[in-house]
């Protein structure tokens, strides 16, 4: 296992290495941040509203009392959705999509020698390959953060307007009531850590595969599994830390 | 030139090679033949540097290859072109693009050169007009040929051509190797060709070295091959019955 981590840390240290042309990988970036960012969207809405749905159905239920205002539900439904639910529900299917993704596509690059022809022309295979990966991870996965957090409120004023356990005035006004910016912060550092845990992790999982396809395929399932594991260990480092 | 000094290369247990000297003169076609196993791969891959030897050194023009780091061996690299055997072109790029790929990261020509110049190397494997197709739309000895494209693309000094004739058919074959031995003789490339081919090694070996079990147990040329009482060689070049009956014609 320490064997492995100096192997991930070698690796990230290569991987930023300075670039032999900065546009050549400028462009491999920006290709990355679509495939991460707009790639995903459609995935990350979906379980976006459902799960604030869901949340917000629960939390009203637990909170049936006369005793508790009906707006609580919105404060529980919103401070659950930006410090739990959006950055690290929605982490864990991005590195079942993205990560699998990455582990597979540097998998293949390496088992069909793509690797080996990028090292004989003098490219930093990492730094080529695996850099703009992680910048993509770890600016696009807090903006798809952000825009999970805003679907699954808005999840959760559907689920209230459909199911009348509350009214979305009062819904609306547990959002509004309250609201601490630390959250926020915290979602976005996680978010940011997670992006930066699934790129890197899969990456390494890729570009140490040596075999064939289904060696590759073993690959990516360890990038999504070992990755999985540590965005949760990350997380409670992190709230820990910081709340 | 290159010259290797002594290669030896181990995993875990294994030794591969053990001890490999020879010298590759440029405008030469040099062939490492062997039979399966025998450590040619394993010697090419240390010479072009995917492989650290155990012990060893390999020379490109006398500057010690071996003991540069990675940014050092980039102007030699640059200077590499390779072919690999499953051809490893890069399948998220059309051809055009495969070709263009050593032009954009290390040249500062404009975007117009280096389309010529990868137009001119489409030219010169005969896939003029194959610009904007993608690796999996091609066949397996136009990909070979786009590998050429990519690999002169630089104009190299060295060429590293891994089993070219792998899984191609015959006519393909010597169209691949015709086109090698034309590129190394008009550009005088140090060309280096793994390759267990009897074909290649009788119509391009300009000088072959024949490995077995982790040794070089023979060199010469194709002239000097089927007069050779080497039995190893004999065994590994006249196996089949064709070239039993080819040799006594000889």
């Amino acid at each position: 296992m320490i064997y492995s981590f100096g192997k991930y840390i070698l690796l990230l240290r290569l991987s930023f290495r300075k670039p032999e042309k900065f546009t050549v990988y400028w462009a491999e970036v920006m290709r990355e941040m679509v495939s991460v960012g707009i790639g995903s969207l459609g995935i990350i809405s979906i379980i976006s509203v459902f799960i604030g749905a869901a949340t917000t159905i629960q939390v009203a239920f637990q909170l049936n009392s006369p005793l508790v205002p009906n707006s609580i539900a919105g404060s529980i439904a919103r401070d659950s959705t930006i410090l739990e639910f959006s950055p690290t529900i929605s982490s864990l299917v991005l590195a079942g999509r993205v990560g699998s993704s990455i582990a597979s596509q540097i998998g293949t690059m390496r088992v069909t020698e793509q690797i080996d022809a990028l090292e004989i022309m003098g490219v930093n295979a990492p730094g080529y390959l695996i850099a703009p990966k992680i910048i993509a991870g770890v600016t696009m996965v807090p903006l798809l953060v952000i825009a999970s957090i805003a679907l699954g409120i808005f999840g959760g004023w559907i689920a209230c307007g459909a199911s009348g356990d509350i009214s979305p005035s009062d819904y609306i006004a547990g959002v509004q009531g309250g609201f601490n910016g630390l959250t926020v912060r915290v979602a976005m550092v996680k978010a940011a850590v997670f992006g930066f845990l699934i790129a890197s992790i899969c990456a390494y999982q890729g570009f140490y595969t040596s075999g064939g396809a289904l060696e590759v395929g073993q690959s990516a399932t360890k990038g999504v599994v070992y990755s999985c594991v540590m965005i949760l260990f990350a997380d409670l480092v992190i709230t820990r830390l910081m709340l | 030139m290159i010259e290797v000094k002594d290669i030896h290369k181990t995993f875990g247990e294994n030794e591969v090679l053990k001890g490999i000297s020879s010298k590759f003169l440029p405008g030469k076609n040099n062939l490492i033949i062997g039979g399966s196993g025998s450590g040619k791969t394993t010697l090419l891959k240390c010479i072009v540097g995917l492989h650290d030897p155990t012990k060893g050194q390999v020379f490109f023009d006398e500057e010690n290859f071996s003991e540069m780091d990675f940014e050092q061996r980039v102007p030699i690299r640059t200077q590499i072109g390779m072919l690999f055997q499953n051809s490893a072109l890069f399948d998220s790029m059309t051809v055009e693009e495969n070709v263009m790929f050593p032009l954009n990261l290390f040249t500062t020509q404009s975007k117009a050169e280096k389309l010529d110049r990868a137009n001119f190397c489409l030219e010169r494997v005969n896939l003029k007009g194959k610009n904007k197709l993608y690796p999996a739309e091609l066949s397996g000895g136009m990909k070979k040929r786009v590998g050429i494209a990519r690999a002169i693309s630089m104009q190299p000094k060295y060429l590293f051509v891994d089993e070219p004739n792998s899984g191609l058919d015959p006519k393909t074959s010597i169209l691949i190797d015709d086109l090698i031995a034309e590129l190394t003789e008009e550009y005088n490339i140090t060309t280096v060709v793994v390759t267990h081919d009897m074909n290649s090694v009788m119509g391009i070996g300009d000088h072959i070295i024949f490995l077995h079990n982790g040794q070089k147990w023979w060199e010469g040329s194709n002239h000097e091959i089927a007069k050779t009482d080497n039995k190893e060689l004999n065994d590994f070049v006249f196996a089949s019955k064709f070239m039993q009956a080819a040799r006594e014609k000889l």
